[in-house]
């Protein structure tokens, strides 16, 4: 069924194994909501050690990303993504506007429906190595790439040992949950964090924290069907 | 905390509509300030841009003698390419854009994707990072830009508007920057409109050195001190990364919630220090220009001039925040 349209499928999330369409539009509507959700635990955060607008430019940003998805509704998962890093990219600013919006965009240029979970996998990591080489970001910097790194790691990993979708989701979703936990004690040696130095210690990077809700997602999407 | 807004999600653009309507020198659009007499042929177009909530940078320098088009991003958070696109085309007279980006994480990758994006333009940047508080190492994001971003402005401004070539405007605005530094300290936090409450508690016995412009943290909190002890503890990291000697530019800048008055008591200490290393405050400038939001405190910004810089700061300026000679 290599990129047929959704509506044989019913808009269903998946099709015969691989994701569609409506299921990475899914995934966007519950980023938006978890964004607003977990709106004031991200400024927090960010409070702590940057300039408290974490949350609520991501609100504004994946606002703007359904607003243009409901404008000119996509065909295709790639579709989807390039989207909405396109919409990050114009409307956040800052550097989780360009960060993620890239990442997204990276996503979106990879994936070749049908969307396998091994073509998820990649296209995932190619995200990942976009927000590596935007921010000339290493694991270890105390960024998104803090979450993200595991999160990939454990799709591939998911591939490679055969695990269900779902379940693989699960895994990488806790890998990001534990990575941005991780990055509690580290030092931030990029972004806005890094003018603190020791200071930035003891706190979680909100950028590690938006990356793990934002894989959560995943999970919670595809356990609805 | 109270605030003189309308709406958290509109103070940026209902401050913008202000400034349209106080000042009928700029053209406000789509959120880019431009010069109302729009660009002129042959000279150098200067764009630089940035968080909303430091005014009156960059929008309040839009003028004769300074910058051509400013790109105000919501409060703290950088201009979208889109913005910065569209100012940089609207105001090439032919003779190319200069790009002034203060380094940020935000603003440095914002305005290289729309460096990239504007094919017809020929583009080049200058990057400031003048905060001595900030090590320059693979272990931060480098040296912030801070209050040498007026001085940048001001004096690439004047050699644009003599109507210098591109790579010397640009090569003029990257001395600047390399002959300044700042030092800055803070007494308070400051509240964002969005957050509505302070970014994050200091006690009243207690300041945030080394801080930056986003009421972000300092590098350390100490306890709070004289206004002598202040300043010194400013000008000691400043003198200990480039000697003070010769003649300088001396910026005395308010965060946005210090009284003028203090900030002068502040100054006098700034100019015994200068005298007392045997060097010359040649040209000064007191007051609020590089601010954040409400937060009380100040920052030095030292620039070692020559001849060729003290005549440039000395040129025409006519901008809402900045004016002489015209």
């Amino acid at each position: 069924m290599g990129g047929s349209p959704d509506h044989e499928t019913g808009g269903g999330f998946m099709d015969l194994g691989t994701l569609t369409t409506a299921f990475f539009v899914a995934w966007l509507e519950e980023i938006a909501e978890q964004v607003r959700v977990h709106r004031e635990r991200l400024t927090a955060l960010d409070a702590a050690i940057g300039d408290a607008d974490h949350g609520a430019n991501l609100d504004r940003g994946f606002t703007e990303v359904l607003k243009a998805l409901a404008d000119s509704p996509p065909t295709a998962p790639g579709q989807v993504l390039v989207s909405a890093g396109t919409t990050l990219i114009r409307r956040v600013g800052g550097a989780s506007g360009p960060l993620y919006g890239s990442a997204f965009r990276a996503m979106g240029n990879a994936v070749e429906p049908p969307v396998t979970q091994a073509g998820f996998a990649a296209a995932f990591e190619a995200g990942v190595v976009a927000v590596e080489r935007l921010g000339k970001a290493a694991p270890g910097d105390k960024t998104m790439v803090d979450a993200l790194a595991p999160a990939s790691l454990a799709l591939a990993l998911a591939v490679r040992d055969g695990v269900g979708v779902r379940e693989a989701f699960e895994l990488a979703a806790r890998a990001a949950e534990e990575g941005a936990r991780a990055t509690i004690p580290m030092q931030a040696r990029k972004g806005r964090a890094s003018y603190l130095g020791e200071r930035s210690i003891g706190h979680e990077d909100p950028g590690a924290a938006s990356s793990a809700l934002i894989v959560a997602c995943l999970v919670t999407v595809s356990s609805r069907r | 905390m109270k605030k003189l807004i309308n709406s958290a999600e509109s103070a940026v653009d209902d401050a913008l509509a202000g400034m349209a309507a106080a000042h009928p020198s700029l053209r406000i659009r789509d959120r880019v300030v431009y010069r109302a007499s729009g660009p002129r042929a042959g000279k150098v177009g200067l764009v630089s841009g940035g968080g909303s909530g430091h005014e009156p940078l960059h929008a309040g320098f839009v003028g004769y003698g300074m910058l051509d088009a400013a790109c105000p991003g919501e409060v703290f958070t950088s201009p979208v390419p889109d913005q910065i696109v569209e100012a940089t085309t609207a105001v090439d007279g032919g003779a190319g854009v200069l790009h002034i980006v203060k380094n940020y994480t935000g603003d440095v990758l914002n305005f290289e994707m729309a460096a990239e994006l504007c094919e017809d333009v020929q583009v080049a940047g200058v990057l400031v990072d003048d905060d001595v508080a900030v090590q320059d190492s693979l272990y931060t994001a480098g040296r912030r830009g801070t209050g040498a971003t007026l001085f940048v402005e001001k004096i690439a401004g004047a050699l644009a508007e003599e109507g210098a070539p591109l790579a010397e405007v640009a090569s003029v605005a990257g001395e600047v920057n390399a002959r300044s530094r700042s030092f800055g300290i803070a007494l308070t936090s400051c509240t964002t409109p969005a957050a509505g409450k302070p970014t994050f508690d200091l006690p009243d016995t207690q300041v945030e050195l080394g801080i930056g412009i986003h009421g972000e943290p300092g590098r350390i909190r100490a306890p709070m001190a004289s206004a002598r002890e202040l300043t010194e503890i400013a000008m000691d990291a400043i003198d200990r990364d480039l000697p003070l000697e010769g003649d300088l530019l001396v910026l005395l800048n308010g965060m946005g919630g210090t009284p003028l008055m203090e900030l002068y008591v502040a100054f006098a200490e700034v100019a015994a220090f200068i005298r007392g290393k045997g060097a010359r405050m040649a040209r000064s400038l007191v007051g609020n220009y590089v601010t954040s939001l409400d937060m009380q405190g100040f920052s030095v910004t030292i620039c070692r001039l020559d001849d060729t810089l003290t005549r440039l700061w000395d040129a025409p300026v006519e901008t809402p925040g900045l004016r002489w000679g015209r």
